[in-house]
């Protein structure tokens, strides 16, 4: 029943589509359609330019479409320089001491099958609540570039700068489609990445707010919400003072617009500063059983503040998670850092199944490649992992995902692809579709150039496909 | 320092301080000293230096400006008379505001217009110093002296090259890609042009028909700073930037016909890295089947002759005191540039169906352009020694009008490196900026201000909060000045900021605790708000320190809400 290459693309979707809605010929069943990866395209094109052509043929036979997308909010967790897929999400005890160095066993997880890194025993207790996409790959083996096309789902090297998915989910989620919260659309913890323009052509309105400071310290100093060593009793006063000097604002006209624009923008920063909105903040409002819980460190506490950010309707929070890239010392760092991450991501995941955020939070954690199976034990880098695109590991849940599933995989050594090839552009519009942005959606291109909010498939120029396997 | 070298000495023209001040400052200190012994309060309250000794020594006192306590908070900022035409200008702009029925508001006051003028002719915030000369200046020539002085100051240079880099697009990066050492040899070429004072058509008629290297020869480099160089695309900015016009509303074949003098345009890569030849070739090969011919945007046809650059064609049309465009579009600029809104608004948005607010002072400033052949600072002279300029902020009308028809002047917010640079030199701060990527990489030397940035690209998480535009477009909307609560955090409660408050060595030589109190509070409003305070803000101040709260952190609340104040964040 494949139609691709036989029928004109344009026919194929539209009767597809009239079939899945059941206006036309025989209905496909899911299961049909997931199989001949047609859901994908199909239920993409739903919330789009076709449905709405449908939609104004017939409107009583086709509104309204039950499109209601599951998530609400994503917490990425990018894990910046490249993590270890053997050491992580897709170990390969067998492939000798070259291959998984010191760490030589998987363990069992909590669902039959799936067998994950031995230092990441609190995760293997969650595998139900995620799935681990083995197989992704593009081949890239630049952190700047890699991260671009991960982040973007687009090649680099061409004449646009493509935003991130934060940005144009910042975009699609943001103040500009009514969302009405204090706090930014698209927050970073802590630290913007740098080398990495997450807005791209968007611009500077849709970059994120990158929170400074610390949430593993005693109190997280938050950029502009929390001033070290003043207290609320003078930051008041201070208000007050302002106001008492603003001869200016007096002697203007009340109905100034200007004015009134500062005003207001004024008591959005105190409801921050002050008020409710900048409460999200402090972390010493959580038990500390529940801060332990996610590790007292940098790390473990920016998970439990992104959970409380999308608990508060952000749709959009990056962790910048440093400190991946391990061409030296690789086996003492993945056992530093592996059981930090280990507590902190198994903790978020648990925290926000129990609290019932977990269906509508979308939680990917990764890097922008993995690294390179074959351990380099000469010198200079005496047992060091070096970049590896051709293959690394992906850990998504919630928000759509189903858990409990492993995609693809990899060769015996971790070094090929084998089975189900996966490409960024593939998980970004699944996330997208999970959150009910219309891949089709025009993104606003300062030349007016028509762009999709979709990256296409990096291969074919295609519509990328989806991961049907776990939605 | 040059400016206080030129004005007389003035300490003679002091007034001594009026009585009232004296006697409320002697109650409150009275009252004080009895309630509690707080010593750092009794100083910040009790001014230990007789009044008179201080104005007279120091030269810093400005109790003659010093309003009224009865005062109303307007009188700070304007005259109390109505104001009167004093040139063509005026004249022009009362009489369309009489028609409308709307009165023009008040003439501005010294220290409004000490502030403005320097905002709005140099960027630069006047420093405490520079301010009290001005304000101390008895003469009748004074503003008029002052507006000579900026027009003449090396800053003038780096502000208007800022705004010409906006509109040229000066940025090493994406999407135009000039690269770092050709964006700094075009910023290079613009300040030069700039401190000479270039006449406006030499300087369009360089961009337009330049030859040569990217790194070497600036103005080539604004056939690069474009997203696509198609002559289509060409003609589109080349209409932009000269004419006023949007050549992407213009029927097809016009545009075609301006784009007709840019098809032998040439780019030719070099042997050394991102460099690129950008000239005129006679002999390129014209696409097969093209029948574009250059035709003139106002329909006549253009002459082309084999060996002379179609770019020097266009150039001798559009430079030509004649030329409908030309001379019209940055006479508006110009206005705009210095009153905040276009007489035909937007300023780059020129075309028969978008009026003039008042033609006739367009046609004015055009006709005076060019007899002052294309020399902007005698345009700029013109228009800031017009009362029409140098109204208040204190609008009398609230009708849209009023605004558009220049009743009073309009408050704007700074601009991204206006702001910065103008708390750094509060402060006495200095910014980090660099450029990482691409490579080459940039390194900016710490002591050169936001405004003299020569490249778009170098990252700064302020100024893209404060509304830097991307230099995509050339479009003069891309900066944005609308306050947002993101920048009113940063601004109420940053680490920058307070960092800057806490620790600046200037503010912090203006706090130190010996100073007398009274010179401390005048030493902040001169510094920050470019006047004195009023008595009535110093009865709130001096309440505050009453209150119980120490003379640093006094001092230092003070110069963060004058800091936060609308009057310090907009030019008004």
């Amino acid at each position: 029943m494949n139609l691709h290459h036989s029928v004109d693309p344009r026919l194929w979707n539209l009767s597809t589509e009239l079939r899945l809605l059941g206006l036309s010929g025989p209905p496909l069943t899911r299961r049909e359609a997931i199989r001949d990866g047609l859901l994908g395209a199909a239920s993409l094109a739903l919330s789009g330019h076709l449905a709405s052509r449908a939609a104004a043929m017939s409107d009583a036979a086709l509104a309204p479409l039950p499109v209601t997308p599951k998530a609400k909010s994503v917490i990425q967790i990018w894990l910046w320089g490249g993590p270890c897929h053997l050491d992580t999400f897709d170990p390969k005890p067998d492939a000798g001491y070259d291959y998984s160095g010191a760490l030589k066993t998987s363990i069992p997880t909590n669902v039959a099958g799936i067998q994950i890194g031995e230092l990441l025993p609190l995760l293997a207790k969650q595998a139900d609540k995620y799935s681990i996409i083995r197989s992704m790959t593009h081949g890239i083996n630049g952190h700047e570039t890699a991260s671009y096309t991960v982040q973007t789902g687009r090649a680099s090297g061409g004449r646009d700068v493509f935003p991130g998915t934060g940005a144009v989910v910042s975009l699609f989620k943001g103040y500009d489609a009514g969302y009405k919260g204090l706090l930014p659309p698209y927050i970073v913890l802590t630290e913007l990445q740098g080398r990495f323009s997450e807005a791209g052509f968007l611009g500077g309105r849709y970059k994120p707010f990158a929170t400074g400071g610390d949430p593993g310290a005693n109190r997280f100093i938050v950029e502009g919400v929390i001033a070290q060593g003043i207290s609320d009793e003078r930051q008041r006063a201070r208000r007050e003072f302002l106001h008492q000097l603003n001869t200016f604002e007096r002697a203007m006209p009340s109905a100034d617009p200007r004015l009134t624009a500062l005003g207001q923008c004024e008591s959005d920063a105190y409801e921050m500063i002050l008020g409710d909105a900048g409460k999200v903040f402090d972390l010493s409002q959580e038990k500390d059983a529940i801060r332990d819980g996610y590790g007292r460190n940098t790390f473990g506490q920016s998970c439990l503040m992104a959970r409380r950010l999308v608990e508060r309707g952000v749709p959009y929070v990056t962790i910048n998670y440093k400190g991946w890239d391990t061409h030296k010392q690789h086996f003492p760092i993945m056992r530093r850092k592996l059981p930090e991450f280990d507590r902190g991501l198994a903790t978020l995941l648990a925290d926000l199944a129990e609290r019932g955020l977990l269906e509508s939070t979308i939680v990917m954690a990764g890097g922008e490649f993995g690294r390179t199976p074959k351990v380099l034990w000469e010198s200079p880098w005496n047992g060091g992992r070096s970049h590896w695109g051709k293959a690394f590991s992906l850990l998504v849940a919630g928000g759509g995902f189903k858990g409990g599933h492993v995609v693809g995989q990899t060769d015996a050594r971790g070094e090929e692809v084998t089975e189900r090839p996966v490409q960024p552009s593939e998980v970004i519009a699944s996330v997208y579709e999970c959150l009910g942005i219309d891949g089709q959606a025009k993104l606003p291109h300062p030349e007016g150039t028509d762009v999709r909010a979709m990256p296409a498939a990096l291969n074919h120029g295609r519509r990328p496909s989806r991961l049907s396997e776990i939605m | 320092m040059f400016y206080l070298c030129k004005i007389p000495h003035v300490s003679q023209r002091l007034l001594r301080v009026p009585h009232f001040l004296l006697r409320r400052e002697t109650l409150i200190s009275a009252a004080f000293s009895l309630a509690i012994s707080a010593l750092s309060a009794v100083a910040f309250a009790v001014d230990p230096r007789p009044k008179t000794t201080s104005a007279s020594v120091s030269g810093k006192s400005l109790t003659a400006k010093t309003p009224s306590p009865s005062a109303t908070p307007a009188s700070v900022f304007e005259l109390n008379t109505a104001p009167r035409p004093q040139g063509k200008i005026d004249e022009l702009v009362f009489r369309r505001l009489h028609e409308l029925g709307i009165a023009p508001t008040h003439g501005c006051t010294d220290a409004v217009f000490v502030r403005r003028v320097f905002l709005d002719v140099i960027g630069t915030l006047p420093t405490a110093a520079e301010t009290r000369a001005f304000l101390q200046d008895q003469s009748p020539e004074r503003r008029t002296s002052l507006i000579d002085l900026l027009l003449a100051r090396e800053e003038y240079a780096d502000y208007w090259a800022m705004k010409w880099s906006d509109l040229l697009r000066v940025k090493a990066e994406f999407p135009v890609n000039l690269w770092p050492n050709a964006a700094q040899a075009y910023h290079r070429w613009i300040v030069a042009a700039l401190r000479r004072n270039q006449p406006y058509d030499q300087f369009a008629r360089e961009l337009l028909t330049a030859n040569g290297s990217n790194f070497r020869v600036g103005p080539v480099n604004f056939y690069r700073a474009l997203q696509n160089k198609e002559p289509a695309s060409i003609a589109r900015t080349v209409a932009l930037t000269f004419m006023g016009e949007r050549a992407e509303k213009w029927p097809a074949a016009q545009l075609a016909g301006l784009a007709g003098f840019f098809t032998q345009l040439t780019y030719k890569a070099t042997g050394e890295w991102k460099e690129e030849i950008v000239f005129f070739d006679p002999h390129k090969p014209q696409p097969v089947g093209d029948t574009t011919t250059a035709r003139f945007p106002d329909g006549t046809m253009a002459t082309l002759v084999a060996d002379r650059d179609a770019r020097e064609v266009f150039a001798d049309w559009l430079l030509d005191p004649k030329n409908p465009w030309f001379a019209r579009a940055m006479a508006n600029r110009v206005w705009s540039w210095l009153l905040g809104r276009g007489i035909v608004h937007e300023t780059d948005d020129l075309r028969p169906d978008n009026p003039a607010a008042n033609p006739a002072l367009l046609a004015y400033l055009e006709r005076e352009l060019i007899a002052a052949r294309f020399d902007v600072k005698q345009l700029m002279r013109l228009i800031l020694n017009s009362q029409t300029y140098q109204l208040s902020s204190i609008a009398r009308s609230t009708r849209p009008e009023a605004e558009a028809n220049f009743a009073f002047y309009a408050p704007r917010r700074l601009d991204a490196e206006v702001l910065i640079d103008a708390i750094n030199q509060i402060t006495g701060t200095t910014e980090k900026y660099s450029s990482a990527i691409p490579e080459p990489f940039t390194f900016v030397p710490e002591d050169l201000r936001s405004i003299a940035l020569p490249d778009g690209s170098i990252t700064s998480s302020f100024l893209e909060n404060f509304g830097r535009p991307s230099r995509d477009t050339g479009l003069e909307s891309e900066r944005n000045n609308r306050i947002t609560a993101s920048q009113r955090l940063t601004l109420l409660n940053s680490t920058l900021i307070q960092r800057k408050l806490e620790q600046g060595p200037k503010i912090q030589a203006l706090i130190r605790n010996r100073a007398a109190p009274r010179e401390i509070i005048e030493g902040l409003y001169v510094t920050i708000l470019s006047r004195p305070p009023t008595a009535g803000e110093r009865t709130i101040i001096t309440a505050r320190a009453l209150a119980g709260a120490d003379a640093r952190t006094t001092s230092i609340d003070l110069a963060w809400a004058l800091l936060n104040s609308a009057e310090f964040l907009y030019r008004h």
